[in-house]
């Protein structure tokens, strides 16, 4: 099903521009920084407008990807395969979203190395890009690793105190998992070859053609080790505080905002199609780790004296609530959990660029050393407002929509477990509100400081767009919904019918017949 | 005749004599020499085995090793000279550079 | 026009918007009569439609429009709807009406802030959030509402926000009201699986049919309940109450008194058959409300703060329309929501008066012989002082009275007990804040010297509107001792109400009314004794149980024991695990992984020698190895 707009692969284009911009940036001098800005803002920027026709062109209706280009590559099955269906597409228009944003907010914070610092910001959107609309696993491992690069140097090069330590803890952990990963694909690879005959490692054909049980399980879990360091799942998320912590602004914007999405995508995009009855089977287990995660996430930011590490705990909360909401296995959940990843990506970015702003102009982030900032920056204040209300789910805004719709689904799914995570209502309320009022509210740390200045243009135009999007999609959640309606469906609708198939099946015989036929019609 | 057996038995003793005195001497050049030492007992093996299977393979395969350990020998020798010249020194014990 | 009632929330949440992002730019007087204008044109649609209504011809189930569908997804669906009828008419004819007063009177008390449009912004939303709150014909439309007042409630508590104590008030009015609304959320949750959706209307219908499990519907109505404690400051969720006095007057008489405050009641009412279908929710109800009544006076007796004197009084006086809701006479609850909002909100926006012409003051204990020099503050503060106090005919009279013959009537004559009792406390404190306040030697420092002046046209007007009111309103609801037809109220609301349990004859009830009345003068009395003239005997019971008073003025030292128990333990039990468990635990595993490798490394680093000899050594042991495993 291919809809290209004017005959041009627009998914490619949208994935690569980025890094056309960023080979194009190589030869750009570097004594001029504003020459380096302008152009790589300009590249993203255009890569923006090219994912928004791609939503202008997208088929809410249709469960199967779109925009599908396909071009046999290294063979056997390594194809370039591309397409956006309704999961991806949002998760794509976010990173397109955000990284102009982010670039933007970093005018004038990064002063040295500009050129490197463009570069790898734009090598890094083509990798989140790329993640989201690969339609080959093999492809999916290029870009997946290929995004921990950018952000290795980004860390590192331009981070705070102890970037080497965080970066090294960062780029680690996530190879780690993502080896495990590389050996499920082998083992897929052979399997498909073994039961249907053919090389294939198009998601499409895997999905359709169910592994034995036992095979699965293995596989999932060596999946989900990625996906599950990636997210952060409980106890796996100690490397998200200091790599928040110690990137740039921008770092941290796309980090929260994006990074962290890709490991739930590879739950919804590979973990549950592929492997059904593991997946079905893990749930419960899963559940309780993100259950924990939640609560622990909650707790661990009211500890912190940073604010940026509480920001980032906050994530590791929210997330938490998404992967419970994912592995509920229900329809509202899955959809309220895709909603609100959306939502979190704009809310934390929000709240990362708010931090950005502040520590732009003391240099520090400690929150004892803010008070009173409300009365000097006033704007600042009611924007800074408004991205923690977003984060604490208030009725109105983006997050309430999406944790309704989790709450829903979790609760459906199980009751003890949704009371548990509906403390993250509390939990968000408690330790934003107390940073809003220390840093805020009260009297001025000090009075004479005149470094307090509100928002100028620039950092108007990073922050309202934002927050306008955050009112927007609190409001009118339909406009977004409605179009992953029939993505969302068709994951849960493998839960629904694969265990019966994959029971009575004998891995040589009836796979290949079935598999056959099912991916028969979908090509 | 000398049967065959007797040449593959020389072959491996000097094959053996030459290990032993790889790792016994301490001198570069006396290593490299045992090294040619080890080569030829293989040149011994494959002539000893060509003679006693009548086939010519084992005698075209001598050929290709001693031009090789010739060509080797050249640039091992030129080497061993310029270590000489920048060590001053050609005894193993002393050329550590690659200690981890 | 009443099929405009749809526009009764929105105008002034579009007042809101304008204010909130244009303010500061507008003059303020445009503020001034735009905010007010937005309010006072939502009232004008609430009467017309209350007027459709209530007239001939009418829909006896009110009026719906369906604006948008919000949240689409799956099984769960909450559209913006707005729907109309008896009691969502006197609701928000209160939040209106009570409303539109306040912005007026507020225009002269926060006439020299310097964030003036930003408060008016705020009043307006809260408005807005309210009216979403009462108009909603959804629980999850109703949830919007409910949380955002609690926004509204954060942002005007804290409304001076460089003060530390309003910023910190703030914030715990919000923590603590989350905490409720967690419990609220699972209640809709359980009501939205098990009824299939969220209308009031379907959640009713299945609790009066029974298709609602009495287990299932207990649990949903106690947890709903609890979300209310939270709202209506009622135990154990009160203690934001107090501590939001920090916030303007005027924001502690709309949101505090009046309207936010009485949410969980409406909520109660909203729902009366799920409510009345749970007897043991009904119970918990009827009994949080009376305990909290009695216990909100016994405080109420001994503060010497103005504003935190009304503040107990008010979660009292919400404790006594819970118990109208807990006994099944949920009219009489709405009854006295509504006559409380007219005093309570009087007395506020009259001790606004007071302490605006004291320049601030607000301790009782500085003042006094204030009524010579406030002529229209001290009416009507006395109009409503004998109003709460249920004196005869007054609205207070019957609406308190409402309730407790209904608890009387059901047979819950603890409950009857505890009301009268609170009734005397009640009539107490209020007179004993009176005399304090107006009567009396001037004990201020600036009532003596400074002139004191009484406020002006804007503040005082409405003040006087609000009394009359608070006289007169009662008549709305007269029992039927004076004959059936004349309990309007009842009869108008009656119909959006499960049917009240219990019935006295005339006579019983007039027993109660004189009973009432008569612990109204007993409390008036000993108030007069003890205050009027000098502070002797209070303070000589003071010293004779030191302990008790200690107890007493200390607020049960409820606040210090949650902060002992729950939010110390909790922040340096984080702050414990972060050190202990996040930090070493999880790192160190991580950490040791890495030393562990690099000390593989290091010594595995010991084959690399530098030795040509051992890295021949290496090669023979291979060679060797390899050769014996292809012949063996």
């Amino acid at each position: 099903m291919s809809t290209i707009i004017a005959g041009l692969p627009l998914v490619t284009i949208v994935t690569f521009l980025p890094l056309a911009g960023a080979l194009a940036l190589a030869f750009v001098r570097s004594d001029s920084p504003r020459t380096v800005r302008a152009v790589a803002l300009t590249v993203s920027g255009l890569t923006f407008l090219a994912s928004l026709a791609l939503l202008a062109g997208f088929n809410g209706s249709s469960s199967l990807p779109q925009f599908v280009e396909r071009a046999s590559w290294l063979g056997r099955g390594l194809d370039y395969h591309v397409g956006l269906d309704g999961i991806s597409l949002f998760l794509v228009l976010l990173a397109a979203f955000l990284t102009p944003l982010a670039l933007l907010s970093s005018w004038r914070a990064i002063e040295d190395r500009v050129k490197e610092f463009s570069i790898f910001m734009l090598v890094l959107e083509t990798g989140m890009i790329g993640v989201f609309v690969s339609q080959n696993l093999f492809l999916f491992y290029v870009f997946w690793e290929a995004m921990l690069v950018p952000m290795y140097f980004l860390i590192g090069i331009w981070g705070g105190r102890r970037r080497i330590y965080a970066t090294m803890k960062f780029v680690l952990f996530t190879m780690f998992g993502s080896l495990l990963m590389l050996v499920g694909i082998f083992v897929i690879y052979a399997a498909y070859h073994r039961a249907t005959g053919s090389f294939s490692l198009t998601i499409g054909d895997l999905a359709a053609a169910p592994l034995p049980p036992g095979l699965q399980t293995w596989l999932f879990l060596a999946f989900a080790l990625a996906f599950a360091i990636k997210v952060p799942l409980f106890p796996l998320h100690t490397w998200l505080p200091d790599a928040h912590v110690e990137a740039p602004t921008a770092g941290s914007v796309l980090l929260a905002a994006v990074l962290l999405k890709m490991g739930a995508y590879g739950f919804l995009r590979l973990g549950i199609p592929l492997f059904p009855q593991a997946a079905a089977r893990f749930a419960p287990a899963l559940s309780i780790l993100a259950v924990i995660g939640i609560i622990y996430g909650g707790l661990m930011a009211l500890a912190q004296k940073d604010m940026k590490s509480l920001v980032a705990y906050s994530s590791v909360s929210h997330m938490g609530l998404i992967m419970l909401a994912v592995f509920s296995l229900n329809f509202e959940a899955v959809e309220g959990a895709l909603y609100q990843m959306l939502n979190h990506g704009l809310s934390t970015g929000a709240l990362f660029l708010c931090v950005g702003i502040l520590y732009e102009r003391t240099h520090t982030r400690l929150i004892a050393d803010y008070g009173g900032v409300a009365a000097r920056m006033p704007v600042f204040s009611g924007l800074f407002l408004m991205a923690m209300l977003s984060s604490a789910g208030l009725p109105g805004l983006n997050g309430f929509v999406g944790e309704i719709l989790c709450f829903f689904g979790i609760f459906t799914a199980n009751k003890v477990l949704a009371a548990l995570a509906v403390s993250t209502a509390i939990l968000s309320a408690a330790y934003l509100l107390w940073l809003y009022r220390r840093v805020m509210n009260g009297p001025l740390k000090d009075p004479d400081d005149d470094r307090l200045r509100d928002l100028d243009r620039r950092e108007l135009a990073v922050l309202v767009p934002v927050i306008v999007l955050t009112v927007f999609m609190g409001l009118f959640p339909g406009t977004i919904l409605r179009k992953m309606d029939a993505s969302v469906a068709r994951t849960i609708e493998a839960l629904r019918t694969r265990p019966a198939v994959a029971a009575t099946m004998n891995p040589a015989g009836l796979a290949t017949s079935e598999a056959a036929r099912v991916t028969g019609s979908e090509r | 005749m000398i049967p065959s057996a007797a040449f593959l038995a020389l072959a491996a003793l000097l094959f053996v004599l030459g290990i032993i005195a790889f790792f016994v001497k301490k001198d570069l050049l006396t290593q490299f020499m045992a090294v040619e030492v080890m080569l030829n007992a293989g040149n011994l093996a494959f002539l000893a085995l060509a003679k006693g299977f009548g086939r010519a393979d084992g005698q075209m395969l001598v050929l290709f090793v001693i031009t090789v350990a010739a060509a080797e020998a050249v640039i091992g020798l030129a080497i061993i000279v310029l270590v000489f010249r920048q060590r001053k020194t050609i005894r193993t014990d002393d050329l550590k550079d690659l200690k981890g | 026009m009443s099929d405009l009632f749809w526009l009764i929330p929105l105008v002034p949440g579009a007042s809101a918007f304008i204010l909130l992002v244009f303010g500061r730019r507008l003059p303020r007087a445009w503020v001034s009569w735009q905010a007010a204008g937005a309010v006072f044109l939502s009232l004008l649609l609430s009467a017309a439609a209350f007027i459709g209504l209530a007239g001939p011809g009418a829909e006896p189930q009110g009026l719906t429009k369906t604006l948008f569908a919000w949240i689409v997804s799956g099984s769960f669906r909450t559209a913006v709807a707005f729907h109309f009828d008896q009691l969502a008419a006197v609701m928000a004819l209160v939040v209106t009406g009570v409303g539109f007063l306040i912005h007026v009177y507020s225009v002269g008390y926060m006439a020299e802030d310097g964030r003036y449009s930003r408060y008016f912004a705020f009043l307006n939303l809260f408005t807005f959030f309210m009216l979403v709150l009462v108009l909603a014909p959804d629980i999850v439309l109703m949830f919007v509402g409910w949380e955002g007042v609690g926004l509204c409630s954060y942002l005007l508590i804290g409304f001076w926000f460089d003060r530390p104590a309003a910023a910190k008030a703030g914030m715990k009015a919000f923590v603590v009201n989350r905490i409720g609304d967690a419990a609220f959320i699972l209640g809709m949750l359980l009501l939205l699986a098990s009824v299939g959706g969220g209308s009031f209307r379907t959640i009713n219908d299945a609790a009066a049919s029974g298709a609602l499990a009495p287990g299932l519907a207990t649990l949903a109505a106690i947890l709903l309940f609890a979300g209310a404690t939270g709202k209506s400051a009622q135990i154990p969720l009160y203690v934001w109450l107090p501590d939001a006095m920090e916030g303007p007057t005027p924001v502690s008489a709309l949101i505090h008194a009046a309207t936010m405050v009485t949410a969980g009641v409406y909520m109660v009412c909203r729902l009366s058959w799920l409510y009345a279908a749970s007897p043991a929710a009904s119970a918990a109800v009827a009994w949080v409300g009376a305990v909290t009544a009695v216990y909100a006076a016994t405080m109420a007796l001994v503060q010497n703060d103005i504003k935190r004197v009304l503040a107990y009084s008010t979660i009292s006086q919400i404790g006594y329309m819970f118990i109208g809701c807990g006994v099944g006479a949920y009219a009489a609850g709405l009854f006295h929501l509504v006559t409380h909002a007219f005093f309570k909100s009087l007395l506020f926006l009259a001790a606004g008066s007071v302490i605006h012409a004291l320049g601030g003051e607000q301790d009782m204990r500085r003042m006094g012989g204030l009524r010579k020099h406030l002529p229209v503050t001290y009416p009507v503060f006395l109009v409503g002082a004998l109003a709460i106090s249920g004196v005869p005919f007054l609205s207070g009279f019957f609406s308190k009275d409402a309730i407790l013959t209904s608890a009387f009537a059901g047979g819950h004559y603890v409950l009857y007990g505890l009301g009268l009792a609170g009734a005397v406390m009640t009539a107490f404190y209020m007179f004993r804040l009176l005399f304090l306040t107006f009567f009396g030697p001037a004990r201020s420092p600036e009532g003596a010297g400074r002139h004191v002046h009484e406020s002006p046209r804007v503040m005082t007007v409405p003040l006087v509107i609000l009394a009359a009111f608070s006289a007169l309103a009662g008549f709305l609801g007269l029992p039927a001792l004076f004959g059936e037809r004349v309990y309007l109220f009842g009869r108008f609301v009656g119909w959006a109400f499960a049917p009240p349990s219990g019935h006295v004859s005339l006579s019983v009830e007039a027993v109660l009314m004189l009973t009432a009345t008569a612990s109204a003068l007993l409390g008036i009395g000993l108030a007069f004794r003890m205050y009027r003239r000098s502070t002797e005997i209070p303070q000589r019971l003071a010293r004779r149980f030191p302990a008790l008073y200690r107890l007493l003025a200390g607020k049960y030292y409820v606040d210090e024991a949650y902060d002992a128990v729950v939010v110390r333990p909790l922040l340096r039990g984080s702050g414990w695990v972060y050190e202990r468990f996040d930090l070493k635990v999880i790192d160190r595993t991580l950490d040791g992984t890495a030393a562990a490798a690099r000390s593989a490394g290091r010594g595995l680093n010991v084959l690399q020698s530098g030795l040509v000899r051992d890295y021949a050594l290496a090669f023979l042991l291979a060679a060797i190895l390899f050769l014996g495993f292809l012949l063996i």
